[in-house]
């Protein structure tokens, strides 16, 4: 003959005296606490504050970004303007992504630094910011910045970012390595 | 006669109006409320656009709810391959028609005058003439078995979608909606029996008209006054009926899928989502007639209000119908949000658990309140 079934008793079961048991009291109790965070988030919303934890993306940012959080890249300038870039592929044979696509060129009144990018595109729709692009540049050519503004897109063929916006959309000409550039301006020893 | 068609065709617009406006709006407040409750903004991005221009009317999201709509429009129409196709295509409007018809008695306004309210237009006042229509669908004497009845037919259209869908997951949930919907509909019945004897009678109209007096002297005498107990024992039936957390048992997301309507897609599978959100406002406007004095604010009756410190404001036809009318809709939506929240309260329940409340905590508490209310009233009466 079986032995009938035992529920097992667990050493943390739940022990419940007559309020619980009564139930409504623990359920005024849970909607005390939820309505009290809502009317509390529709007051700061209905006195012009924000009731609500979620940065609203796209249209804000947040504030507390790392400064050296890696967001979207740049493409340094030489003092010219003209790309820092000397498009050895270094950075697009090291991404993990393979999102960096690259055509040299050859620029023969350029003798300090011939090669240049014709054309640098980087497809975010699959980058995954690990910032091995910019460990393995030679040249401080191409940096992370804090800020992800304006990455969202409607379709795959946006998330491209060619040569020109990644020069221009946060401009920034600090290089450590200024090569001389044409002209010797803004070069070492050359006229400032 | 034609008049009879006229005001009764336009009383059964407005509340197919109402109905379906409510049906809508309330995914809107649903989405929103669960939202500010939980530190979020909610769905905000459906917009329309005003043809011509770049102004976008995004109205703190009230557009999704049409979204979603003609998302389910033109979804694919799946079915799966059931033996019983026809009970397949129907359930839908089983389970969807009942939670309409039930608003046919539910009064929204108090008695209408036409000829009054059209007094600035002799001709047509003069053919409505004496004529007076309570701003009800159908005034019956049995009004309140007619809810009962209608209510319960709903769960037909959830046996029959778990049934035909030849799933084994939409049957569970069919057999669990059937057992839960036996238990929680002799509660409901229970606790509006101890009301019936209050008042006296089934119709509704009366029900809410009993409802504008006083009690004690100062305090309105609606039926959450008489019958706490019932009211919040009415409430949880309710939404124990409609099948919504902390009941969700027929449609359990995380055991069943979705339950009875597994298998459906698309506007069929609207349809159940159209019905359950009709029938908190359902839930919402029966409440309100039973225990929260119907269309009348407190203190107030078809002729205007009476403070029981001897006051009274006259009021005229229009403004009267007026109130009325936008007393019922405010109460019906506070009702609606104050069951949304319970919704994003509380937990499920183990399916053991549901049965077990019902039958073995809360029939007796409605037993005992039925029997201390039928004391009560027999000691007062005799």
């Amino acid at each position: 003959m079986a032995k009938p079934y035992q529920r097992k008793v667990y050493w943390n079961e739940p022990t419940m005296g007559w309020w619980e048991r009564a139930y409504l009291f623990e359920i005024l109790r849970g909607l005390a606490i939820t309505s009290g965070v809502f009317l509390r988030n529709m007051g700061r919303w209905v006195t012009g504050r924000k009731g609500a934890l979620t940065t609203y993306y796209p249209e804000e940012t947040r504030f507390d970004y790392a400064e050296h959080n890696r967001g979207k890249h740049i493409l340094t300038q030489r003092p010219d303007g003209s790309p820092q870039c000397i498009a050895c592929n270094m950075c697009a044979t090291v991404c993990p992504a393979q999102v960096i696509e690259i055509d040299a060129a050859f620029d023969p009144d350029d003798p300090a630094h011939p090669k240049y990018p014709a054309r640098f595109e980087i497809d975010y729709s699959r980058c995954i910011f690990c910032g091995l692009c910019v460990e393995a540049c030679p040249e401080d050519a191409i940096r992370m910045v804090k800020l992800v503004p304006e990455l969202p897109a409607l379709d795959r063929g946006r998330m491209w970012l060619g040569k020109e916006e990644l020069l221009t959309w946060q401009p920034q000409r600090d290089v450590a390595k200024p090569y001389p550039a044409k002209g010797g301006v803004g070069a070492p020893g050359g006229s400032a | 006669m034609i008049q009879d068609l006229v005001i009764y065709a336009l009383y059964i617009g407005y509340a197919l109006a109402v109905l379906l406006t409510f049906g809508t709006i309330l995914t809107w407040v649903e989405r929103k409320q669960a939202a500010v409750m939980s530190d979020r903004i909610g769905a905000n991005r459906a917009y329309v656009r005003i043809p011509f221009t770049q102004y976008k009317m995004i109205w703190l999201g009230l557009f999704h709810g049409l979204a979603d709509g003609l998302k389910m429009m033109v979804k694919e129409d799946w079915r799966p391959k059931t033996y019983d196709w026809y009970a397949y295509a129907v359930a839908p409007w089983v389970a969807f028609t009942p939670v309409m018809l039930v608003f046919a008695v539910i009064p929204f306004g108090g008695l209408l005058n036409p000829a009054v309210l059209l007094d600035g237009f002799p001709a047509a006042a003069a053919w409505f003439g004496e004529r007076t229509y309570p701003m009800q669908i159908a005034k019956l004497d049995a009004g309140l078995l007619i809810v009962f009845a209608f209510g319960g037919m709903g769960i037909i259209g959830a046996m029959l979608a778990g049934w035909s869908s030849s799933n084994k997951f939409s049957m569970l949930g069919a057999l669990r909606a059937g057992s839960q919907m036996i238990s929680y509909e002799l509660v409901m019945a229970l606790t509006v029996l101890g009301l019936i004897l209050i008042y006296g009678t089934l119709d509704l109209t009366a029900i809410v008209q009993q409802q504008s007096g006083t009690v004690l002297g100062f305090l309105p005498a609606w039926g959450v006054v008489y019958q706490p107990f019932a009211a919040t024992l009415f409430l949880a039936a309710a939404i124990a009926e409609n099948r919504r957390i902390p009941f969700d048992l027929p449609e359990a997301e995380s055991e069943l899928i979705a339950g009875f309507y597994t298998e459906y897609s698309a506007m069929k599978m609207g349809l159940f989502m159209f019905a359950e959100f009709i029938e908190i406002a359902i839930i919402a406007a029966l409440f309100t007639t039973l225990f929260l004095g119907g269309y009348n604010l407190p203190y107030m009756t078809d002729a205007g209000f009476e403070f029981p410190g001897g006051g009274k404001i006259a009021l005229s036809h229009g403004a009267v119908v007026a109130i009325q009318l936008v007393v019922f809709l405010v109460k019906v939506l506070l009702i609606s949000s104050f069951q949304i929240l319970i919704r994003w309260t509380l937990p499920r329940f183990r399916y053991d658990q549901v049965l077990k409340f019902a039958w073995k905590f809360m029939l007796p508490l409605a037993l005992a309140n039925l029997t201390v209310t039928a004391v009560a009233v027999w000691l007062l009466t005799a």
